[in-house]
């Protein structure tokens, strides 16, 4: 039988700094393989919209004519799906996660 | 004899933020009878598959719980690929080993933290998911996602795990280790912890088989069943023995998720030793025609996916138990006769996951 | 190949009898299981013992099915006889704890066995939308 088992535990971390951070002043770690944020290179990209079609939430738009390229960042879920079927290799996911937004707006390029 | 009252658990309850809600008959302060209901949430996603693309589906049945996200996605992935007679390269198992193994990890620490709040024990919560941080960093590191893994594909693994983040995988799994070592420490000898889980919810061998009770429940109860076993992905070449506990209360299944913590991190280790080289992943050409019930082993217990294809690209039928449903019978017979204080712990005991419950 | 799964064809009279025979054995009930078939419905009960899968199966008529309980013999079974009295329509008789419908808090009856919507009109992700 042991009796309050935690306290080496809890001495030791009397000691300790937080394992917290102070989030919004103090920004989070990126790692670097991390799936976050799509970015698009739109000098590269031909507008095949293969993106937009394999995409599973339906977040993209492409505008074959007027050679635009939307996202809605909102229903983006990140999962890489178009980065793989991309052609042309332009779109890759960033290791950041984007700033928290309070209208759904499409991002255009 | 006292009085017969009627008092509602949740759907809304402190210990357990999932909707589940059971009716409690009580008699002084002892349950007599427990009337479970769930349903509040469900969400369709079996018949969301006959209006998505079988490859697209991987990224819904991933969603079907956060916690236990990719081996529900393995499950999908191994169903599809029996049913198409996909021989996946064998570097591309031994990963959906290494991960599955990670997230059973992290989904066993975050049980321990839960359990730990469920029985008021505040710090040893905030210590639990302080080192399944840790195991989420390495999650992250590797497959890009901290909850939704998204790297198991129908055909392979999406990601690969280079050697030189293995090593570093190894090195921090050697610091996680060292600090459950700790935790299952306090879970296992602490007496405060022992006095309330020790003779609690008592469930016998052969209640266990017969309410068709699946993972630790099961183990918990002195049956060796675990379905990996069948030796799917890299299983057959590990060294492997399922951990079994014969006394059947909270105890022995809080010791059997304890234990499993540190065979699962033997796992990888034997796992990232013997990994070959090679492909990740091969090319899916055609549809899946045919059916296939696939079963693997989650950190809950056994799931099971029944795939049906009818040769397009969109499935007949997916069906998908999920272990907490399975267990929900034996949590009922559980319940009869505890004290009422004892209810949230039992809940706990099962490791509920409701939400993945109401796929 | 993962494992053998062996499917046995069963009548929905003999399915009690079988079941209890099942259980004499040791199996463990892992799973019952409806899948709709155009107008006939496949009923699954899936047992397992050390790994051993085994498969009831038989077709009932879409509309009016009926299938005497389990759950006299597997308790555990009411948990799938609600869910396919909720989500398929078949009428369980004599389960031992009938949500009678509430089990599975759905908008519509039945939505498993109705035909699927149209497909999801590709929601129109066009700029400006708020």
């Amino acid at each position: 039988m042991a009796f309050f088992q935690m306290k080496k535990m809890i001495l030791a971390w009397t000691f300790r700094t937080p394992v917290t951070t102070k989030y919004p002043f103090e920004p989070r770690k990126i790692c670097p393989g991390s799936r976050g944020r799509l970015d698009i290179k739109i000098s590269d990209c031909i507008f095949c919209s293969l993106c937009a079609k394999r995409c599973p939430t339906q977040a993209l738009d492409v505008d074959k004519v007027n050679k635009k390229w939307h996202i809605d960042r909102l229903r983006c879920i990140s999962c890489g799906y178009c980065v793989e079927v991309c052609p042309k290799k332009c779109l890759h996911l960033t290791g950041d996660h984007g700033i928290p937004t309070v209208t759904k707006d499409m991002e255009t390029f | 004899m006292g009085n017969r009252t009627i008092i509602p658990f949740g759907p809304q309850h402190p210990v357990l933020p999932e909707p589940i809600h059971i009716d409690l008959i009580v008699e002084d302060e002892k349950v007599v009878e427990a009337v479970p209901s769930i349903g509040f949430i469900h969400r369709g996603l079996e018949k969301l598959v006959e209006k998505k693309d079988f490859i697209e589906y991987v990224y819904v049945a991933e969603r079907i719980c956060g916690i236990c996200s990719f081996i529900h996605g393995q499950t999908y992935c191994q169903g599809i690929e029996e049913i198409m007679k996909i021989e996946v390269p064998v570097r591309a198992k031994y990963l959906r080993t290494i991960w599955g193994e990670l997230s059973r990890i992290h989904s066993h620490l975050l049980w321990a933290g839960l359990m730990a709040d469920g029985f008021g024990f505040e710090s040893l919560f905030m210590h639990s998911w302080r080192v399944r941080e840790h195991v989420l960093d390495i999650i992250e590191a590797t497959t890009g996602g901290r909850v939704i893994f998204g790297s198991c594909k129908v055909g392979g693994a999406r990601r690969d795990i280079p050697p030189e983040q293995m090593r570093w995988l190894l090195s921090e799994l050697e610091v996680i280790e060292k600090e459950m070592r700790l935790i299952a420490d306090i879970f296992l000898n602490d007496n405060s912890v022992k006095h309330r889980l020790c003779g609690v919810g008592v469930i016998s061998k052969e209640d266990a088989i017969v309410l068709g009770a699946v993972g630790p429940t099961l183990r918990g109860s002195g049956v060796a069943d675990d379905m990996r076993l069948l030796k799917y992905a890299a299983f057959g070449d590990l060294d492997f023995q399922p951990i079994s506990r014969p006394e059947g209360d909270s105890y022995s299944r809080c010791a059997v998720r304890c234990a499993e913590l540190f065979q699962s991190v033997d796992l990888i280790r034997q796992a990232a030793a013997k990994i070959p080289e090679g492909d990740i992943a091969v090319k899916v050409t055609g549809n899946p025609d045919g059916e296939f019930f696939s079963r693997v082993e989650q950190p809950r217990g056994e799931v099971v996916y029944y795939i049906k294809g009818n040769g397009t690209k969109n499935l007949t039928r997916f069906r998908a138990r999920t272990p907490t449903f399975a267990n929900v019978p034996p949590l009922v017979k559980m319940l009869a006769g505890c004290e009422l204080a004892d209810v949230p712990v039992l809940v706990l005991t099962i490791d509920p996951c409701i939400s993945c419950t109401e796929r | 190949m993962i494992e053998e799964q062996t499917i046995i064809a069963v009548m929905p009279e003999t399915l009690a009898a079988e079941t209890r025979k099942m259980k004499e054995q040791g199996y463990r009930l892992v799973q019952i299981c409806v899948t709709r078939l155009g107008e006939e419905l496949q009923l699954d009960y899936s047992f397992d013992l050390n790994r051993r899968f085994v498969n009831f199966r038989f077709r009932l008529p879409k509309t009016g099915a009926r299938v005497p309980s389990v759950s006299g013999i597997y308790w555990c079974a009411f948990t799938y006889e609600n869910e396919i009295s909720d989500l398929f329509g078949v009428q369980v008789d004599g389960n031992v704890l009938d949500f009678k419908g509430t089990f599975y808090k759905t908008a519509m009856k039945h939505p498993f066995i109705q035909d699927a919507a149209p497909a999801p009109v590709p929601a129109p992700a066009k700029p400006g939308d708020q």
